[in-house]
């Protein structure tokens, strides 16, 4: 058993002096970034303030329909943040809510079904966030690179079109670069978890006291269990997505 | 009649390309001529569906574009664009590409020799071959489909006098050997008169004039 810490606001507050840092270092550096910094730390602390509560709540309610409205109020927001940064693609809401609760159902569903957690509030909420939060930057980076190289590969796919592909076809070359870039990066990150940086549960579980072993299992299941759930999110927010950039005549949408 | 067009306008980004446009296209060899930007490429991309107008109908012999199946239609009505775009890999593998995604046999060599390669092309990587080269293959590769009409978007834009030269050879070459018809897009008049039996003259998305080329 995990002995739990407890930290007052005023050892929370203490950690500010190294935002600080961070906001000096900006105003000595002349970035403009003190306005966003500040405005960072404060929605962190609120948010992650009031997610504490509802958690808290759900954990002592344990209902399990209270963790599936959860889930999917973090995966509809989290398909409303990607929609942000993926500007480029058009109605991309959709596929990113679906490729977000594809990846969050099918992964929560399977390491429970395979014995990993057992189903209850207090393993599904921050494996689920966790899930989440990662398929959500991995779709909406995947969906931002392939906005971008659909733009740059516009002369390539219409001279594809013009011999008579399909729009999948046209763009499978260039839906497999985006992909293969955005997984890419993962798998070195997975590569080399240990070697260049500890993970944060893993740093979370030896702060708390567990054993490292322990702390290094669990660190194991969550990677493996992300590898599994990004690599879900980018295909199906790609798959789905592609089609937005064509009219059903296989013709490429005009930018815009 | 190969292609009619009729009271066709078309906007891109807010701007008009083509007003109210009415032209009809036969047989034989055609040069669309024009300054850039009077909508050439845009009419040209009109006869095989790459875009579509906002009003008025493109008819190919007789029928609605829109009532073709759209990829057969393209098969059909092979377009070559004005900048070489191909796939990463051999020459071999982007001639025979359009084929194989009908389930064809495609014979590289011959397609080769009519845009005017020899069989030593076909192993080298396509997008280390020079500019003209490259324009050669992607004739090529259109080719390779045994189109009915060949749409060629600038064929000799991006190229040298000599390369120019040698391309508008091959496409005279092509007129005399292959039954199909050719559209070739081109800014300059001499050139129009060269290649084409006709000529057809547009501005600022209008026809301006149109007729027997100098050179038929």
């Amino acid at each position: 058993m995990i002995a739990a810490i407890h930290l007052s606001l005023w050892q929370v507050a203490a950690t500010l002096a190294l935002v600080a840092v961070a906001a000096l270092i900006s105003t000595w550096q002349r970035a403009e970034l003190e306005r966003d910094i500040g405005v960072a730390t404060l929605r962190s602390f609120i948010q992650l303030t009031a997610i504490g509560y509802v958690i808290k709540l759900i954990f002592d309610q344990n209902r399990l329909l209270f963790v599936i409205a959860l889930i999917a109020g973090m995966v509809v927001f989290g398909a409303l943040t990607a929609r942000r940064r993926a500007r480029g693609v058009p109605d991309a809401f959709w596929p990113l809510l679906i490729a977000l609760a594809l990846a969050g159902t099918t992964t929560l569903v399977l390491v429970v079904a395979l014995g990993v957690f057992p189903a209850r509030a207090r393993y599904l909420v921050p494996v689920g966030g966790m899930v989440i939060g990662n398929a959500m930057t991995a779709a909406a980076v995947t969906l931002n690179r392939l906005g971008d190289d659909v733009a740059d590969g516009a002369p390539e796919i219409e001279a594809t079109l013009a011999l008579g592909a399909t729009a999948s076809q046209a763009i499978r070359p260039i839906l497999r670069r985006s992909l293969r870039s955005r997984l890419i990066r993962l798998i070195d990150s997975t590569k080399t978890t240990g070697l260049i940086f500890f993970p944060g549960t893993m740093v979370g579980m030896l702060l708390a006291g567990a054993a490292p072993v322990d702390a290094v299992r669990l660190q194991l299941v969550l990677l493996y269990v992300l590898l599994g759930s990004v690599a879900i999110a980018a295909l199906t927010a790609a798959l789905l997505a592609y089609r937005n950039f064509f009219t059903p005549a296989h013709q490429l949408r005009e930018p815009g | 009649m190969l292609f009619s067009l009729e009271d066709i306008s078309y906007k891109r980004a807010g701007r008009d390309v083509l007003t109210d446009l009415t032209v009809e296209f036969t047989e034989g060899t055609t040069a669309l001529v024009g300054p850039s930007g009077a909508g050439k490429s845009t009419l040209l991309r009109l006869l095989n569906r790459l875009a579509d107008p906002d009003a008025g109908s493109v008819r190919y012999r007789g029928r609605d574009v829109r009532d073709y199946d759209v990829l057969a239609l393209r098969r059909q009505v092979a377009l070559v664009p004005q900048l070489p775009a191909l796939l990463v890999g051999t020459v071999a593998e982007n001639v025979s590409y359009g084929s194989r995604l009908c389930g064809k046999e495609c014979d590289v060599e011959a397609a080769l020799a009519l845009a005017g390669l020899d069989i030593t092309f076909s192993e080298r990587l396509a997008r280390q071959l020079s500019v003209g080269e490259q324009q050669r293959v992607m004739l090529a590769r259109a080719l390779a489909l045994k189109p009915l009409v060949l749409l060629l978007d600038e064929p000799t834009a991006a190229l040298d006098e000599r390369a120019r030269d040698a391309v508008e050879r091959t496409l005279l070459d092509l007129r005399k050997r292959l039954s199909a018809a050719l559209i070739i897009v081109t800014h300059d008049q001499a050139q129009a008169s060269r290649l084409a039996d006709r000529v057809v003259h547009l501005e600022n998305g209008c026809i301006q004039s149109q007729g027997p080329s100098a050179g038929a």
